[in-house]
């Protein structure tokens, strides 16, 4: 699983491996929003947390049917299915691969775009706190859509829309949580609601993404 | 005799056959009854006027949206532990007419939401949580239709429909967070209130016998058409292995 988890990784970083694809769309949505919504600094900071909170989102989706698709064309997932790890492990170590080349480099450039953004000092820390582990869920919920979706040709659209109602509650919480500072309200219950959400997409989303794998490949 | 029989596409033919035109003109009865019962023979509201009336068709939608989902979930778990092609068909059937329903949930919504609230829209958890029933609705049926095989198609869009509906009750919980309900909440049935009595909170007894009778006959068409769409399916399935056949021949 290690093995995979390195080939992924990679792949991903080679050229035209898609990595600083999320990152550039990324960093396009926040420059471009202040350039659409104009230069009020105090109506920018209100709207920063959502702002990036749907940029990451947007990203994410961006990447997504990267995660099987390429796999499926040359085959390799039929020797994937038949190698001696569970498919589920397959599924979780690909999808922590996805996170570790969109959500995690997002959640680190985060607090520079919102210095742009003109998000408040105290607003940084729940911010990156947020983005962690809701990426994480973010690649997790969106490498069961991608198995759901192996099969399509040209699937990328049905893609999004199967995805899109799965990252509400996501994205809820996590939007919630970054801006709660700065509508003074508490962060710590939308926070341990994302935790919540990010740990039962991990424990679980991995063994439906490989009954739909399975499906798909029968 | 076990409700499995109904499994076999023959004996769920006949008997769906028999009961179909029953359960139509049953439906079309009570609904045109309770419609016109709650149209002109109940008082104006003397807040809200005429606009009230529109509860006999948007309680009943968003009931029967909500359950058509339910429905799905049901037997999308039934194909996947014993697959009978039926369910499978059946799950199918019914997430059409709870996207229409869905839809009419809306805009009888926000038809009444114009003059009572002022405005069409809002963010409000209910409305909310609808929209997004309606995404999921979207999303399996595009699913139903992108996938070429049969079989692979009622195998993923059950796992779709089971982790779905967990993604949409949290859906439902997480718009909770925004606290500004706008709508009401459950009124028609109150768990602590007796249905019986005229309370503040609950709908008044005149207008909550007629809609009583539209919600059943509202649960009689949707009986009714799932009936219909999966005979259909059905019968679509077995031309296409008419078909097949003569192909090869």
């Amino acid at each position: 699983m290690i093995s995979l988890l390195i080939r992924d990784l990679r792949i991903a970083t080679r050229a035209g491996g898609g990595a600083g694809l999320g990152l550039a769309f990324f960093l396009m949505v926040v420059i471009l929003v202040p350039l659409g919504v104009g230069p009020e600094t105090q109506l920018l900071a209100r709207i920063a947390p959502g702002i990036l909170w749907v940029g990451a989102l947007l990203a994410c989706l961006l990447t997504l049917d990267r995660i099987f698709a390429l796999d499926f064309e040359d085959g390799t997932l039929d020797a994937l299915v038949c190698a001696p790890v569970p498919l589920s492990g397959v599924v979780l170590v690909k999808s922590i691969a996805h996170w570790l080349v969109t959500g995690l480099p997002l959640t680190l450039i985060s607090p520079l775009l919102g210095v742009l953004l003109n998000l408040p000092a105290e607003g940084y820390l729940w911010l990156m706190a947020s983005l962690l582990p809701g990426t994480l869920s973010l690649s997790v919920i969106g490498a069961f859509g991608a198995a759901l979706t192996v099969g399509v040709r040209r699937g990328g659209l049905l893609l999004s829309l199967l995805v899109l109602p799965l990252y509400v509650p996501t994205l809820v919480f996590g939007a919630e949580c970054a801006s709660s500072l700065m509508n003074f309200k508490d962060p710590l219950a939308p926070f341990i609601f994302l935790i919540v959400i990010t740990l039962g997409a991990l424990a679980f989303l991995p063994m439906a993404g490989a009954a739909a794998l399975r499906a798909n490949l029968r | 005799m076990s409700l499995w029989e109904y499994a076999n596409p023959t004996k769920f033919m006949r008997l769906s056959g028999a009961v179909l035109p029953w359960v139509s003109a049953l439906a079309a009865i009570s609904i045109v009854s309770a419609l016109y019962w709650g149209f002109f023979l109940t008082p104006e509201d003397f807040k809200q006027g005429s606009t009230v009336k529109i509860i006999f068709i948007h309680v009943p939608a968003a009931m029967i949206a909500i359950n058509a989902w339910f429905m799905m979930l049901v037997t999308s778990l039934v194909w996947v532990i014993r697959r009978h092609h039926v369910s499978a068909l059946a799950a199918r059937a019914s997430a059409p007419i709870g996207f229409v329903m869905t839809l009419i949930a809306l805009i009888t919504g926000a038809v009444w939401g114009q003059p009572m609230w002022g405005t069409w829209w809002a963010w409000d958890p209910r409305l909310t949580s609808f929209l997004i029933l309606g995404l999921f609705y979207l999303g399996y049926m595009a699913l139903w239709e992108a996938v070429e095989n049969d079989d692979t198609a009622a195998d993923l869009t059950s796992v779709l429909c089971l982790v779905g509906t967990v993604f949409a009750i949290l859906s439902r919980y997480a718009v909770n967070f925004w606290n500004q309900g706008l709508h009401q909440g459950a009124s028609v049935i109150r768990v602590d209130g007796v249905t019986g009595a005229d309370t503040a909170e609950k709908v008044s007894n005149v207008y909550f016998y007629p809609l009583a009778l539209s919600m059943l006959g509202f649960f009689l068409l949707f009986v009714a058409l799932v009936l219909l769409r999966t005979r259909t399916e059905i019968r679509l399935r077995r031309m296409q292995a008419l078909l097949a056949r003569e192909r090869v021949n």
